[in-house]
């Protein structure tokens, strides 16, 4: 279909400059965007008839990342530090 | 750099902005919102059965007026609950180490149960301040220990989860060093030192959820006796 019409997963690489000049950049589209991400998260690993800790534990394990990333400046002299 | 065991407790910030904000709003991702389905799915049953059982436990001493407090207490305790266990996990910040936090949330809590109390039934609120039964000669002294004893409930109140924490993951940092420093020069005490460091976590995941606990019945207790 169109380029605008069409979600991230199906634009091919070379079109994706063009998918991003038609997409809605405002802070409430943006916004509108992060919602929509969340949600099918939601819907494809936690409201499922039977969901398992699968969909939970990968949140988890992208929030210990996104701490580890946040920390990165500190942990990276630990090799050298005498005192812990 | 001289650097010390509680660097682990200091506020980390990447590109200005500081993790504890994002430590605080995280849990509203793990806790997902009600719809309209009648069958809903197995997070959001476990959360449903958690709540009512803890609106159960907190609400039942309480009477009419103190059913408004219920959406407080219960989200109170869920936060506190889920940023505790949060912290649990590796290389994560725990915004309830901070003593600033547990006192912004202990304080006004605590205020609003007193004024509640001072304005709606100021002579039982009063009352309050001396024991039935005590003698005579004791009564002054008593009336001032049990004023120091509740203006000191919004410092005990935070201090009391504050250092709890603290403590927990200082424990934990301090175990996990010598264990890890230990490891090449004698194996056998380093796996007895991971022995500790595992039953310690597990003592640190039952304090989490107790401190959180013993942070709202505390506030609800205290609301019992004003409202």
């Amino acid at each position: 279909g169109p380029l605008s019409e069409r979600r991230l997963m199906d634009v091919r690489l070379g079109e994706l400059p063009a998918w991003l000049a038609t997409c809605d950049l405002s802070p409430q589209g943006l916004l509108g965007g992060v919602w929509k991400a969340c949600n099918s998260y939601y819907d494809k690993y936690i409201n499922v008839k039977r969901g398992g800790p699968a969909g939970i534990s990968m949140l988890l394990a992208g929030y210990c990342l996104l701490s580890y990333g946040w920390n990165y400046q500190h942990i990276k002299c630990h090799r050298w530090r005498k005192y812990h | 750099m001289n650097l010390s065991f509680f660097d682990q407790f200091a506020s980390p910030c990447f590109l200005g902005i500081p993790l504890i904000l994002i430590s605080m709003l995280f849990p509203a991702l793990l806790l997902p919102t009600p719809n309209n389905r009648w069958i809903t799915n197995r997070l959001f049953t476990l959360q449903s059965w958690f709540l009512h059982l803890i609106t159960k436990q907190l609400m039942i001493p309480l009477n009419k007026n103190g059913h408004k407090w219920a959406l407080i207490l219960t989200s109170l305790m869920t936060m506190l609950l889920t940023i505790n266990l949060l912290g649990l996990l590796p290389y994560t910040f725990t915004p309830t180490t901070q003593l600033s936090m547990n006192m912004a949330l202990a304080f006004p809590l605590w205020l609003a149960t007193l004024l509640t109390g001072l304005r709606n039934q100021p002579s039982t609120s009063l009352g309050h301040l001396l024991p039935e039964g005590t003698p005579t000669p004791l009564v002054p002294a008593l009336i001032l220990i049990e004023t120091t004893s509740l203006l000191i409930r919004p410092l005990a109140l935070g201090v009391r989860l504050t250092a709890n924490l603290t403590a927990g993951h200082l424990l934990i940092q301090l175990i996990s060093t010598a264990s890890a420093t230990l490891l090449p020069v004698m194996p056998t005490v380093s796996i007895l030192t991971t022995l500790i460091l595992l039953l310690l976590t597990i003592l640190e995941v039952a304090v989490a959820m107790i401190q959180a606990y013993v942070f709202v019945l505390l506030l609800s207790l205290y609301l019992q006796e004003n409202i």
